[in-house]
């Protein structure tokens, strides 16, 4: 296995806040890795950690075998990195700012077909601070790959993108993986996660609580189902007594029933039995927002 | 190299998108020298007692180019920084492997290039209009240029490394221009002034700077104790920079 970072027991605090607590991972050469994790949960500290950005409290930590506390300089010769809060001089334009960061490091990128692969042509001329929100962030991620990086830190790359934007940075990303970049995604957007990643961690205060494929999480959840449709009938209360079923909730004509295995075919007998017949009956497979929620505590605030 | 090369480049252009730092570095000294021109003209004083016994112009001249370099260094450099810092464009600098000597050697670099740009702008305008003399000792006087251009950078520096915002820094350093500017060699003369104001000009780096200049331009020779102090300044302003510098 070729671990291109890999970390150990990372740990940071900033005087009593513990903002990362414990975290440990490795991420393999050309794999797409993601970080999910609630407001507040440590992914972009223990990220700029890893870009040498940030001392970490404790912990060991290797980017393609360079120690990010000491290595720094040579480290981001080899990283890119686009930053969740970062920002580029007023008056700088969209061309003159791909040709500086592209002469920062020796083998950088010919910026130009960057300019198009982003949608920044029409702006290539215009100051950053004339740039909308989206096409900030764009220019952003297009610098952070314009030194032709061994590795890439996206700290939510598509926040402010439009739907077909972000569609666009997709299939970017997913080209500059095939070319052999290893990428480490934080994002809030779990069509992102499950389209783009190979693996996902789940931060959950300053703690990964999960790992796995997307599509792992969701199975090792499968065994719940989601069932809905509607009726005017007032008493369900025999619901509860079909075999699998775990939950019913009812919202005036709004029923959901939870349950495992083969619960959709068991409801459905039992409601044609008692003469229900609704026209909307659905399951539901958990998508990754489901996992993710139910890992993470769906409450507001943490 | 290559990056600091780069990067002062696109400072230099950013430079020129800046009004603020334009007027006040540029335009403000060169109308100020312009209209002082108008009044004073350049017949020395007969009695030789003030504008150190030479024509008013030949005095204001070199006085000047030291408060174009004062303005980049307290004006345009602390406002600079501060601003990309509090941005978080030095950030973004850093975690594209730029060092902080290359973001401080651009700074460094551009103060020169708009210190020359000021010194030949000032000389050609009171030159060709006020018969002043250029530099007796060019020699003397390029390097008291060299001293004076670095000293008020790394006191640039150093005011960006310690004041926490742009505003703070424009606030700062225009307070700090004017007072410079009227009391320390580039206002009056230091012969009509107070003893009070005299003083205040003493901690002040430009009237040190001012006469350092001028005694090479003036064919006064090389003024070792001004040099001195400029050198301390220097020196404070640069080990001082290191010490408190931050990127973010
Ligand atoms: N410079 C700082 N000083 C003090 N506390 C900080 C600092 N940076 C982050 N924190 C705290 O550390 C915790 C983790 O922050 P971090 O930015 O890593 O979260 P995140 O997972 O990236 O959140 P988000 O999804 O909102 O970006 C938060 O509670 C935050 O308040
Ligand atoms: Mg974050």
């Amino acid at each position: 296995m070729n671990d291109v970072i890999h970390v150990e027991h990372l740990r940071k605090t900033y005087g009593r806040k513990v903002a990362v607590d414990d975290i440990s991972f490795q991420v393999a050469e050309g794999e797409i890795f993601g970080l999910l994790g609630r407001n507040g949960a440590g992914k972009t500290t223990a990220v700029e950690c890893l870009e040498g950005l940030r001392h970490p409290d404790s912990g060991r930590m290797r980017v393609l075998g360079l120690d990010p506390r000491t290595q720094a300089q040579e480290l981001r010769q080899n990283i890119g990195a686009q930053l969740q809060e970062s920002a580029l001089p007023d008056r700088i334009k969209v061309w003159e700012a791909l040709d500086l960061f592209s002469a920062f490091v020796s083998r950088g990128n010919d910026w130009r077909p960057m300019l198009e692969q982003w949608g920044l042509e029409e702006k290539r001329n215009s100051a950053f601070s004339s740039l909308s929100g989206g096409q900030r962030q764009r220019l952003l991620v297009a610098l952070a790959l314009v030194s032709n990086p061994r590795v890439v830190f996206l700290d939510e790359m598509t926040t402010g993108l439009d739907p077909a934007a972000r569609r666009v940075a997709w299939e970017l990303i997913r080209r500059i993986r095939d070319r052999g970049t290893t990428v480490v995604l934080v994002t809030h957007f779990m069509d992102e996660a499950e389209y783009l990643c190979d693996r996902v961690a789940v931060v959950d205060h300053g703690r990964i609580i999960a790992l796995d494929s997307p599509q792992g999480l969701i199975a090792s959840r499968a065994g719940k189902v989601r069932i809905t449709f509607s009726t005017s009938a007032a008493d369900l209360s025999w619901l509860e007594s079909v075999p699998n079923v775990q939950r019913v909730v009812r919202r005036s004509t709004r029923v959901e029933v939870e349950g495992s295995g083969p619960v959709l075919a068991l409801v459905a007998t039992a409601l044609v039995s008692h003469g229900i017949l609704p026209s909307d009956l659905r399951a539901e497979q958990p998508s990754l927002e489901d996992v993710f929620l139910s890992l993470t505590g769906n409450a507001a605030g943490s | 190299m290559r990056s600091l090369i780069k990067l002062t480049w696109v400072e230099l252009k950013l430079f020129t998108r800046e009004p603020v730092t334009l007027v006040f570095t540029l335009a403000l000294p060169l109308i100020l020298l312009l209209v002082l021109a108008e009044v004073f003209g350049n017949t020395p004083d007969p009695e030789g007692k003030i504008y150190r016994g030479v024509g008013p112009m030949d005095y204001y001249t070199p006085a000047y180019v030291g408060l174009v370099i004062s303005a980049v260094g307290i004006i345009g450099l602390p406002v600079h920084l501060a601003g990309y810092r509090e941005r978080g464009v030095l950030r973004r600098l850093r975690a594209s492997s730029v060092s902080a000597w290359t973001v401080l050697g651009s700074q460094v670099a551009v103060s020169f290039t708009i210190a020359i740009i000021g010194f030949v702008l000032l000389t050609a305008a009171t030159m060709l209009g006020y018969d002043v003399h250029p530099p007796k000792e060019p020699g003397l006087f390029a390097i008291a240029f060299v001293i004076s251009t670095l000293a008020f950078a790394s006191l640039g520096v150093l005011l960006g490394a310690v004041l926490p915002t742009a505003r703070a820094a424009q606030l700062v350093g225009l307070l700090l221009f004017f007072v410079m500017m009227f009391v320390a060699g580039a206002g009056p003369p230091p012969e009509v002034l107070s003893q009070t104001l005299r003083d205040v000009a003493k901690v002040m780096p430009l009237s040190h700077i001012v006469v350092l200049l001028q005694d090479p331009w003036l064919g006064f020779g090389w003024n070792n104790a001004r040099f001195l102090i400029a050198a301390g300044f220097l020196a404070a302003g640069a080990l001082l920079s290191v010490k408190f510098f931050r990127w973010e």
